[in-house]
């Protein structure tokens, strides 16, 4: 199995139309996921790639005949929050968000009426959810054709702070044999909709997985959240966890943010030293270099390296 | 955005926040203009986007409008932290009977603005809940659901307030709630919050900034209400030349990102890496195998050869960069052979051999054949997505230590 997509997951892309959905479409298309419409405001009647473009939600739902599982929304940042509203009253239960620059309390709207309709928001500022050689739902990995080539099936759940580094770290993991069972871009935010701890019991439940590889970044609360999940839910799952810009430590590049909007060291939790610590209490275990993740996770299932 | 003490008291009076007759000046003359016309004790404080400016001595107390002149004279050529103050903000000595601290900042965790309220005003609001947990009130507001007063009440009342002084800390508690959530602040707070012996409440000192990505939204606030130009961006220091170029050749050009910050870095080994994640990941793979990066870059979503041209070519103008390591995390979305061929390019137009300059070249990814063929036309080593970052961030380092 997997967590948050399967086999039959439908979806539809809102902002079909624009450069970078309709790249996106084509990717998804070709790797077997249903990409079952698109919407467009004022472009209701095209097609791209054959998906059928509409005006609202409703329409393209309607013309589906089914529920919608799914959504991507990649539309400015100022009509964002308006379009995952559209999708979450229109019964839409998984958004992703691929915008980024998204005003902080936007996606705090969003995330809390998502709460309220018991839908799940990936993202903003995310590259999707990627369930090897089964569906993907977002850009992640690209090309279908690069997708295959970084993702292989197999028993180890990743969530990452940056969308490129998911695939990167992923490549590693099919490489070294061991392979994924479902990515999560999550997105580099200061608020984003799904966090570690908030995707952990989804793992925990899911049959194929065996451990978790998780890529972090300075700044926010997440990983002592994680950790605190951990210790308190007694998982029964490996973590090998990965942070990026240690460098940020140094008083210097105090209050400048890198890489992502979230990843800003304002006061002493934001920082990487802090966050290993607080990783390390909970008994994950953090590997210092990116190319020991495979190794570790191979330690920690008891498979020979 | 950070907003200077003048603007942020601006801010809560508009919000319908007491403040006092403050004036902001930037001369002696107007300063003592501004006492005058207050015409009793008053305290002159340093504007300054930092902290600590007590301690520095930006703030003094004067009885007289000479005296006053006097300290404003002095505070305006006082640097606190490396600033140089924007201006001096005069204001009455308040006659204060007790502080209080009101504040609303985001809470990540639950996703919602996180108010604060204390009885122990005037001191660091981290240190009063460490040291004085029962004199802090806390409470969540919704995203959705307007700021009602209650909310407000119960914070407050939380924190061991009641009276008649509840009942005017709620009314400025729930006023900061709901500017905070308009003004799309990442924190706002009012410290001290004072009651004075007559009983009214007033704002003696604020604090605000603003979310940058909602600066656009609230541009009839910012340029209007308080009169700040868009150039005005308040970076935590000045950009250098290296990255003013950069970002003037980001904006020339649609496709694709770069960016390039050199604050803090004075290394000999130059940095044109990508995108968000794979730049932190590279750059203390460099600096952990005893690298000195010279710069910090991104590079990404599809640059033009122009583009990447440009970031190597100001990545390679730094005084003291000896070399570049050209490296990102695999790509799916950016074009290998492009970023190949505008690093190349960089090379030559300085007149420097690619493959002499070029440390190591590792981008794994789309269009990754091409691209290799480029590289290897002028000798430039290259390495695929089986090198880690790690590794070639170490091949980089020892080729430039020899």
């Amino acid at each position: 199995m997997s967590i948050l997509l399967n086999k039959d997951f439908t979806f539809i892309v809102q902002g079909i139309t624009g450069r970078e959905a309709v790249n996106l479409t084509k990717e998804c298309l070709d790797y077997g996921s249903k990409v079952v419409g698109g919407v467009t405001p004022g472009r209701k009647g095209r097609e791209v790639h054959g998906v059928p473009v509409f005006d609202t939600v409703e329409q393209a739902i309607e013309r589906h005949g089914d529920p919608v599982d799914g959504s991507v929304v990649t539309v400015p940042p100022a009509f964002t929050k308006d379009a995952v509203f559209e999708a979450i009253e229109n019964g839409i239960k998984l958004i992703v968000v691929v915008t980024e620059r998204i005003p902080r309390r936007d996606v705090a709207e969003m995330v809390e009426l998502a709460g309220m309709r018991g839908a799940r928001i990936i993202g903003p500022n995310c590259l999707g959810v990627i369930v090897p050689e089964v569906c993907k739902m977002g850009g992640i990995g690209g090309p279908a054709k690069d997708a295959a080539k970084a993702y292989a099936r197999g028993p180890v759940g990743v969530m990452s702070r940056s969308g490129g580094m998911t695939t990167e770290i992923s490549s590693s993991l099919s490489a070294a044999g061991l392979g994924v069972s479902t990515a999560v871009s999550i997105g580099g935010d200061a608020i984003i909709g799904s966090t570690y701890a908030e995707l952990m019991p989804l793992f925990e439940a899911d049959e194929q997985t065996d451990a978790i590889v998780i890529y972090t970044e300075p700044g926010g609360r997440m990983e002592a959240q994680l950790g605190e999940w951990v210790r308190e839910n007694d998982s029964r799952l490996p973590i090998v966890a990965f942070m990026a810009g240690k460098f940020m430590d140094d008083e210097e590049m105090k209050g400048m943010s890198f890489g992502h909007a979230g990843t800003i060291v304002e006061g002493k939790e934001d920082t990487a030293a802090e966050k290993i610590a607080r990783l390390e209490a909970a008994a994950i275990t953090v590997v210092e270099r990116i190319d020991e993740i495979p190794d570790a996770v191979k330690g920690k299932l008891g498979v020979a390296a | 955005m950070r907003f200077f003490e003048y603007e942020s008291r601006r801010m809560v009076e508009l919000a319908g926040i007491p403040v006092t007759e403050y004036g902001f000046c930037t001369t002696a003359a107007d300063a003592r203009a501004a006492a005058e016309k207050i015409g009793g004790p008053v305290v002159i404080k340093s504007q300054v986007l930092t902290g600590g400016r007590m301690k520095a001595g930006g703030v003094q107390f004067a009885d007289t409008s000479e005296e006053a002149e006097r300290h404003a004279a002095d505070i305006l050529e006082l640097e606190i932290n490396g600033q140089m103050p924007r201006g001096v903000l005069v204001d009455p000595k308040a006659e204060v009977k007790q502080e209080y601290y009101a504040g609303v900042v985001w809470d990540g965790t639950r996703k919602q603005p996180l108010m604060l309220f204390s009885d122990m005003g005037g001191i660091d609001i981290e240190e009063v809940a460490e040291k004085h947990p029962d004199h802090v009130g806390r409470g969540h507001l919704s995203n959705l659901l307007p700021v009602s007063d209650f909310e407000a009440k119960q914070v407050v009342a939380a924190a061991g307030v009641s009276g008649s002084q509840l009942n005017q800390a709620t009314g400025v508690l729930a006023r900061l709630g709901r500017l905070f959530r308009e003004r799309d602040m990442t924190l706002a707070e009012i410290n001290p919050l004072a009651e004075l012996e007559d009983g009214s409440f007033v704002a003696l000192d604020a604090h605000m900034e603003m979310e940058d990505e909602a600066k656009g939204r609230q541009k009839a606030l910012l340029e209007k209400a308080l009169e700040i130009a868009a150039e005005d961006t308040r970076e935590p220091y000045e950009p250098s030349e290296f990255e003013r170029n950069v970002s003037e050749i980001d904006s020339a050009d649609h496709r694709g990102v770069i960016q390039g910050r050199d604050h803090g870095f004075t290394g000999n080994l130059g940095l044109v890496i990508g995108a968000g994640g794979g730049s932190l990941t590279l750059t203390d793979a460099v600096r952990s195998q005893g690298g000195r990066p010279a710069n910090y870059s991104e590079i990404g979503g599809n640059p033009s050869v122009a583009k990447a041209c440009g970031l190597a070519r100001q990545v390679l103008l730094k005084e003291g960069v000896e070399k570049i390591a050209v490296m990102m995390s695999i790509v799916s979305n950016t074009r290998v052979d492009i970023v190949a061929r505008g690093v190349i390019k960089a090379c030559l137009e300085l007149d420097k051999d690619p493959g002499e300059t070029i440390a190591i070249f590792r981008i794994p990814g789309a269009w990754e054949e091409e691209g290799e063929k480029i590289l290897e036309r002028y000798g430039v080593e290259y390495c695929d997505r089986s090198v880690s970052m790690w590794e070639a961030a170490g091949r980089a380092v020892q080729k430039i230590q020899g």
